[in-house]
C-alpha cells in the first residue's frame, strides 16, 4: 500500500496525472499488471522506471484509462434512453451531449446511431472526452474490431435499433470503419475529470462505468463538476451499478429511470 | 450454491461475496431470486461502493468484476480475466488483501481454472480455504485446479461446506467469507 501511494505521488509530481483518489483495489491490479509487463518485480521498481522514462508513463496511462467497453453495452439502457430521454431532446432546437470518459469511442458511435435514427443527430453536438489523448485519437478514427460485429449487432437489435447494423460500417481489413457522418457533430477532446473544470453547459451527460474507479470523495467532486455542467433540467446517465444515492448530490436530481440510472437535475 | 445457502444460519457472523460465471445477458434478478428463496441471509446484487455487512450475500453483477475494498465493494469493467467477467480470481485476490486471515475462500464446481490463483492468494495471506470435492462436483475442472494451487485446502462435500463455514465464522465473532462457483 505504501509503495502504491508513493507511485501515485510520484506520477502526480512528475507528470501531473492525479490517480491518488482512484479506488485502490482495481488500481492496484492494473499497476501490478504493468509491473509484470515491464519485466519488473515490484511497484517501487515501476516507480523508478516511470520517473526516468516518459514512454513507460504512456503505457501505464493506457492501462489506467482504457476501460473495456462495447457498442450498445447494456442494450436496455439504450431502450430507456430512446423512450425517456429522446422525447425531452425533441423539445430543444439544439442540444449538447457530453460523453465523459469516452474511452475508445464505442459508446459515442452507439449514441450517434441512436440519435441519427431518431432524426436528432443533426441538431446535437456530442462532446466526447477522455483523460488519455491516445485513446481519444483512436476513438476519432471510428474503427472497431471486425470480430466484435456479431456481438454488437446483437446488442444493437436488443437496444431497439431500427435499421440493419451492417449499414453503418464498411469492413476493411480487420476493422469495421464506421460511417463518417455519424461523427460529423462530435467534438473529440482530452479532458481530465479529476483535475479539469467545467467547459460547457450540457443538456445530457453520459458517464457510465467511469466513476466506479474513483473513491467516494473524488466521486463527489466529479458529481459537482457534472452538476455545474448540466443545465437546470439536464439529464445525467450513469452505469447500471452506479447510483446518485449516497452522494452529496442525491437531492439535486430526480429519477427518470431508476433501473437504468437516468437522472434529471431538479435543483 | 443453493445447498450451502440453505444450510447457513441467518445470524452467520460473516458476509458472503459470490462470483458466478454467467452470460452478460443473464437476467439480472433471476439468480438473486433463485438464491434468495432458499436462505435466511439477505441476498443482493453488489453495487459500486456498497458497504459490506454481516448477514448479507452479495452477488457479482453480470459483466462486471466485483472486488472487495476495505469495508465496501468495488466494481470494474476491465477486460475479462480468463474469459470471465466476473472473474473469481479478481474477487478472491481482492478479498484476500482486504481481510487477510479473516478471509475464507470457497471454490465450487466450474469449467475452467478461474479461482485457483485467488484461492492461493487467500492461503498466502493466512485465510482459510475450502474446495468442493472434485470427484463429486458437477464440473471438476475448477475445484481440481484450486486443489492443485492450494494442496492443503480443505476438500469437502457440498453438504459439509455450510457446517465448515459456521465453524470458521461462528455466529458472533467477526469474519469475512468469500464464496465462488
Amino acid at each position: 500500500m505504501i509503495e502504491l501511494q508513493l507511485l501515485l505521488e510520484g506520477v502526480y509530481r512528475r507528470y501531473g496525472f492525479d490517480f491518488r483518489e482512484y479506488a485502490p483495489a482495481s488500481l492496484k491490479r492494473r499497476v501490478w499488471r504493468r509491473v509484470h509487463q515491464e519485466g519488473l518485480e515490484s511497484i517501487s521498481g515501476l516507480l523508478e522506471r516511470l520517473l526516468h522514462d516518459p514512454a513507460c508513463m504512456e503505457r501505464l496511462l493506457l492501462d489506467l484509462s482504457i476501460n473495456v467497453t462495447a457498442m450498445f453495452r447494456d442494450p436496455t439502457f439504450y431502450v430507456a434512453f430512446r423512450e425517456k430521454v429522446v422525447p425531452l431532446l425533441r423539445t430543444y432546437p439544439f442540444t449538447r451531449v457530453w460523453v465523459a470518459g469516452c474511452s475508445t469511442g464505442e459508446e459515442v458511435f452507439s449514441l450517434a446511431i441512436l440519435l441519427s435514427e431518431e432524426e436528432l443527430l443533426d441538431r446535437t453536438r456530442i462532446y466526447a472526452t477522455d483523460i488519455n489523448a491516445v485513446v481519444v485519437d483512436r476513438a476519432r478514427e471510428g474503427v472497431f474490431p471486425l470480430d466484435k460485429m456479431r456481438e454488437y449487432t446483437e446488442n444493437y437489435i436488443r437496444a431497439g435499433g431500427k435499421r440493419s447494423f451492417s449499414s453503418y460500417y464498411l469492413a476493411k481489413y480487420e476493422g469495421a470503419l464506421f460511417d463518417r457522418t455519424l461523427a460529423e457533430n462530435v467534438v473529440w477532446a482530452q479532458h481530465n475529470l479529476v483535475q479539469d473544470r467545467a467547459f460547457q453547459e450540457f443538456n445530457v451527460i453520459l458517464c457510465r462505468n467511469v466513476m466506479i474507479y474513483f473513491d467516494r470523495p473524488l466521486q463527489n467532486r466529479v458529481h459537482r463538476l457534472f452538476h455545474d455542467s448540466l443545465e437546470r433540467r439536464g439529464i445525467l446517465c450513469l452505469g447500471h451499478k452506479e447510483s446518485i444515492r449516497f452522494t452529496e448530490f442525491e437531492h439535486s436530481y430526480e429519477e427518470l429511470d431508476a433501473q437504468q440510472k437516468l437522472y434529471r437535475r431538479v435543483r | 450454491m443453493r445447498t450451502i445457502l440453505r444450510a447457513l444460519p441467518g445470524d452467520l457472523d460473516a458476509a458472503l461475496v459470490v462470483a458466478q460465471h454467467r452470460g452478460s445477458d443473464a437476467h439480472p434478478s433471476a439468480f438473486r431470486t433463485l438464491l434468495g428463496a432458499v436462505t435466511r441471509l439477505k441476498v443482493c446484487d453488489g453495487d459500486d461502493k456498497q458497504a459490506i455487512d454481516r448477514g448479507y450475500v452479495y452477488l457479482a453483477p453480470p459483466d462486471y468484476h466485483l472486488l472487495v475494498e476495505g469495508d465496501h465493494l468495488a466494481l470494474s469493467v476491465e477486460e475479462p480475466v480468463a474469459f470471465s467477467r466476473p472473474s473469481i480470481d479478481v474477487l478472491l485476490e481482492s478479498a484476500a488483501e482486504a481481510y487477510r486471515e479473516r478471509c475464507v475462500g470457497v471454490v465450487l464446481t466450474g469449467a475452467n481454472d478461474d479461482g485457483a490463483r485467488g484461492l492461493a492468494r487467500i492461503r498466502e495471506l493466512g485465510g482459510a480455504t475450502i474446495v468442493e470435492d472434485p470427484a463429486r462436483a458437477e464440473r471438476p475442472e475448477m475445484p481440481r485446479a484450486a486443489v492443485a494451487a492450494v494442496p492443503d485446502a480443505r476438500v469437502a462435500q457440498l453438504d459439509e461446506i455450510a457446517t465448515l463455514l459456521v465453524e470458521l465464522c461462528g455466529t458472533t465473532t467477526a469474519r469475512e467469507s468469500g464464496a465462488a462457483s
